[in-house]
């Protein structure tokens, strides 16, 4: 499909998904959401790789989404995995209960 | 007034409207099926790009095997409803001013540095599909070939991590 | 060799007697007192075979002076002072007098001596006596033959000195022998009146050098025209507060009679034959000096007089043997220096001669008389005591018995027990009252003759002096020798020693010859010091003086037989010369009450300023209030208030405090960044990247 719409755009769009999703790390306490969140974040940087990629003309920036997918993946598992043992030992899932390190 | 625009444009409101849902929502499994829809959005943009490969990858990955985990855990956790009670008082208003003054300054960026991106080439012609994704597999696995096969190596010892730390003690109640 | 080679020997005369009292301080140790004595009359001997070389050197050369130089000494600025010795006519004059004098008095001192220490108890200090003999004629030797003044100052106090030592030989007792401070004290008023007399001399000494930067005879008598005559008046009153001092003049004579205190060696050696002349040698040789200024001359010429006089009424009150010699001598000194006074420098020096010798033999025998009457109490005591006495108890006995050998009262009819001590004695007191043809006519007179024509107020002072010196040795004569002894002491007297009797005759014979020095006519002396002193005139022999002194001397001599002589003293009879004179008696007995009133005057407010600075000053101003409450205190409140409680407790330790509270405070509210929340943390995160990227912005 011919790409008449401007770089700008897209990256305004990134941009605005990552703030978001920065919002919602910072305003929300159920750690899945958070971890949602981050994703969302993920989710946006990859849309500007994309974007660029198809840009400059290069498949650089989709084979390093091709990677950021992959790590996220993996980022996911673990994360949830840990979210999961947390629940174990607390019994609740509000983030804001886990302030042992409070100094 | 083209297709593509139009095209764009609703996406573009999908994607973001299924971004503030998913900060909005109380409910957790609501939330994830937002961010569902926000992932098909962007790999339509994908598409839209000239990425197929990345756009199906995204749908497969994302929004099939990530989210899919997401709901198992959350379906494992009880989506319950979290009591009310502000710990942190300055966080909400401090949070919301700072994403704004982020939205700022991306804005001021992108609107008065212009020429940064208008320089850039902008082909307009349509993307071969099928040469797209003969290159992008030829790169894979000759140029990045380390970065994948460390990545698989990554695989493997999250996989490998996860099942270690969910290992039940003897003894221990589940 | 020639004559002119025995100059170089002067420098024995002081080293011979300083040798000999190395060599009794180094070996007198372990050797008899034979020995030691004679170590050290052979010191003095040999000094005196020097002093006849170097007279005959100088006699048969022309006379003139020589000055042999020995070492160097001073150099400080303008101050140049060599220890030079200077052979000229008076100083062997009075190098020959003071060794041969001493030599006889030495030998005189063996005898005496053995017998005193064995009288006090103290054997061993035999040596450590003929000593301090042989410094102080090492001493009188430097001051004798210095060349300048500092030189015979050097003398001056070493004798002055001497004296000292000697007078407080038995330092711990009193003359009678029992524990007490006396003798101490008595050396003490020696050592303090010369040191006032001394006083005067350096300040002339100080305007000598002032003026003449220099200090040598030679120097100061040749600049001494140059000066104003106000300055050589001052240098010459200031050198006869010295001569008052050392000659025991008025004001300064109190210590003479005190000075009888030590043994009767001394008193004839030191304070009658010698030191004390050194004050009229002083203005012997001073004589360029006084001869400028004629108000000095009369000044000196009256102190001298009035001096004589004044001591001569003293002599006629006093009991004790030895102190009737020792006003005598401060008279016979009032003499010498009304003589060098009015200018008559031959007649003083002559009687210097003569008086060394008759009062020497006088004070001599005076010792002999002692010393007869002390082994007649020992005796006396052995004797009367039971058979079966210890030695000790005898002795203790003795003391506690206080008895005062010295005294005239116990004494008479000594000329059948002691005669040699007599008649010596009696040449002695007829030579000293001027009776012809014995020295003391011929030196006396030549005196009277002098001030009957220069200074007439001097001539009738002298002349009724002369009178009553005739009187009060007639007294001492019949008071001794004549009647019955009025004590047992007496009675069992003995003569003395060979040792001691030997040396008396041959200073008799002296007395008697000497007047031959310088006789009318044959002037011997006279041209022998003219080579020194210059404008010395043979005096003119006055038949009227001499008549005149003659007779009143007779008739001196004839009151005295009537009181004294004619019915001699009982025992505890009053003097009759109480009775004669009645209170005036008393006041010459009391010796006008002068050591009272220096007391009074003087020393007690003295004391009184001392104690006054010592406590007032010294203790409470200094002590009390300075040290304790201004320097300690502000020591103390410095150290307490400033230092320890606002420096260091308030300040320094709030500072210490303060940073570790700051350093609490701080950390405590940094620490409420870390509230555990990964929410915040988050925030904190997205801050960062904010403000980093509007800065990427922005630049």
């Amino acid at each position: 499909m011919p790409n008449t719409i401007p770089l700008s755009w897209y990256l305004g769009i990134s941009a605005v998904l990552f703030t978001m999703g920065a919002l919602g790390v910072l305003i929300r306490r159920n750690p899945l959401i958070i971890f949602m969140s981050i994703e969302l974040m993920l989710n946006s940087a990859n849309l500007a790789f994309v974007a660029f990629a198809r840009s400059f003309g290069v498949l650089t920036g989709q084979i390093f989404v091709f990677f950021v997918m992959t790590v996220s993946a993996a980022e996911v598992a673990v994360g949830l995995a840990l979210i999961v043992i947390i629940f174990r030992n607390k019994h609740s899932i509000d983030v804001d209960l886990m302030n042992s390190l409070k100094g | 007034m083209n297709l593509t625009l139009i095209l764009f444009i609703v996406l573009a409101a999908v994607a973001v409207a299924a971004a503030a849902g998913l900060l909005i929502s109380r409910n957790t499994v609501y939330a994830a099926l937002f961010l569902v829809l926000n992932f098909a959005t962007v790999a339509v943009f994908y598409l839209i790009l000239g990425a197929p490969f990345i756009a199906l990858a995204q749908v497969t990955i994302y929004a099939g095997a990530i989210m899919v985990l997401f709901l198992f855990v959350i379906m494992l956790l009880g989506a319950d409803k979290l009591p009310r009670g502000q710990v942190l008082p300055w966080q909400r208003p401090m949070a919301i001013v700072l994403a704004a003054v982020l939205l700022a300054e991306a804005g001021f960026l992108l609107f008065q540095r212009l020429h940064i991106t208008a320089g850039l080439a902008n082909p307009d012609a349509s993307v071969n599909t099928t040469q797209a994704l003969q290159t992008l597999g030829l790169a894979l696995f000759s140029q990045y070939l380390l970065p994948f096969e460390v990545t698989s190596v990554l695989l493997l010892v999250a996989m490998v991590g996860v099942i270690v730390l969910t290992k039940k003690e003897k003894g221990e109640p589940g | 060799m020639t004559s002119s080679g025995l100059f170089p020997l002067v420098p024995l005369i002081v080293f011979l007697p300083a040798a000999g009292l190395l060599i009794n301080i180094i070996f007198g140790g372990r050797m008899n007192e034979k020995a030691i004595g004679a170590i050290a009359s052979a010191a003095s001997g040999l000094a005196f075979v020097v002093s006849v070389l170097l007279g005959y050197a100088l006699w048969s050369g022309n006379g003139e002076a020589v000055v042999v130089p020995l070492a160097d000494w001073i150099h400080i600025g303008a101050l140049n002072v060599a220890w030079n010795f200077r052979v000229d006519t008076l100083s062997v004059l009075m190098m020959l007098v003071v060794s041969g004098v001493g030599t006889l008095i030495h030998i005189y001192a063996i005898g005496y001596m053995h017998e005193d220490v064995r009288l006090k108890n103290d054997i061993p200090r035999y040596r450590r006596f003929f000593v301090f003999m042989n410094l102080f004629i090492a001493m009188m030797m430097i001051l004798v033959s210095g060349d300048s003044y500092l030189m015979l100052f050097v003398g001056w106090e070493g004798v002055g000195l001497c004296s000292f030592l000697l007078i407080g030989f038995w330092y711990e007792m009193d003359t009678l022998g029992r524990p007490s401070w006396a003798n101490s004290n008595a050396a003490k008023k020696a050592m303090i009146a010369n040191r006032i007399g001394d006083f005067g001399f350096l300040l002339a000494a100080f305007t000598m050098f002032w003026w003449f930067k220099s200090l040598t005879f030679a120097d100061v008598f040749a600049g001494a025209a140059t000066v104003p005559a106000s300055v050589i008046l001052f240098i010459t009153l200031f050198l006869l507060v010295g001569v008052a001092g050392k000659s025991a003049q008025i004001p300064l004579y109190v210590w003479l009679p005190d000075a009888m205190a030590g043994p009767t060696p001394v008193s004839a050696l030191i304070h009658a034959a010698t030191m004390v002349t050194a004050g009229v040698y002083l203005v012997a040789r001073s004589a360029p000096l006084y001869t400028l200024v004629p108000a000095a001359q009369t000044t000196v010429a009256l102190v001298g007089a009035i001096t004589a006089l004044f001591a001569a009424t003293i002599a006629v009150g006093q009991y004790d043997i030895k102190k009737v010699l020792a006003y005598s001598t401060i008279s016979q000194l009032g003499f010498m220096v009304a003589a060098v006074g009015m200018g008559a420098f031959v007649a003083g020096m002559f009687h210097l001669i003569t008086h060394a010798f008759f009062k020497a033999l006088l004070f001599l025998s005076a010792g002999s008389v002692i010393l007869g009457v002390e082994r007649g109490h020992h005796h006396l005591a052995h004797h009367d005591e039971h058979a079966g006495s210890s030695h000790e108890e005898i002795h203790s006995t003795e003391s506690s018995e206080v008895f005062d050998p010295n005294d005239m009262r116990n004494m008479g009819g000594l000329r059948k027990q002691m005669p040699v001590t007599f008649w010596v004695y009696l040449v002695g007191a007829l030579a000293l009252a001027g009776i012809f043809p014995l020295a003391g006519f011929w030196s006396k007179d030549e005196i009277l003759a002098d001030a009957f024509t220069k200074f007439p107020v001097v001539y009738w002072l002298l002349t009724i002096a002369a009178f009553l010196t005739a009187f009060y040795m007639g007294r001492q004569i019949w008071m001794v020798f004549f009647g019955s002894p009025r004590h047992a002491a007496a009675e069992h007297a003995e003569e003395s020693p060979r040792v001691i009797t030997v040396p008396l005759m041959i200073l008799a014979a002296l007395a008697i010859l000497g007047g031959a020095l310088n006789l009318p006519g044959v002037d011997s002396l006279t041209l022998w010091l003219e080579h020194t002193i210059a404008g010395v005139e043979a005096g003119q022999f006055n038949f009227l003086v001499a008549g005149l002194s003659t007779g009143l001397a007779l008739l001196a001599i004839y009151f005295s037989w009537l009181l004294y002589g004619r019915r001699p003293l009982v025992e505890g009879q009053p003097d009759p010369l109480k009775k004669l004179l009645g209170p005036v008696f008393r006041v010459f007995e009391r010796r006008y009450w002068v050591d009272e009133a220096y007391w009074a005057l003087f020393i007690n407010r003295y004391v009184d300023v001392s104690r006054f600075l010592a406590d007032v000053i010294d203790g409470r101003f200094w002590h009390d209030w300075f040290h304790e409450k201004v320097l300690a205190g502000t020591y103390n409140w410095l150290s307490r208030t400033v230092l320890d409680l606002r420096v260091d407790q308030q300040f320094i330790d709030a500072i210490a405090n303060g940073l570790g509270n700051l350093t609490r405070r701080v950390s405590g509210e940094l620490r409420r960044l870390q509230n555990g929340f990964v929410r915040s943390y988050a925030l904190a995160v997205l801050l960062g990247v904010v403000i980093i990227i509007g800065w990427l912005v922005l630049k």
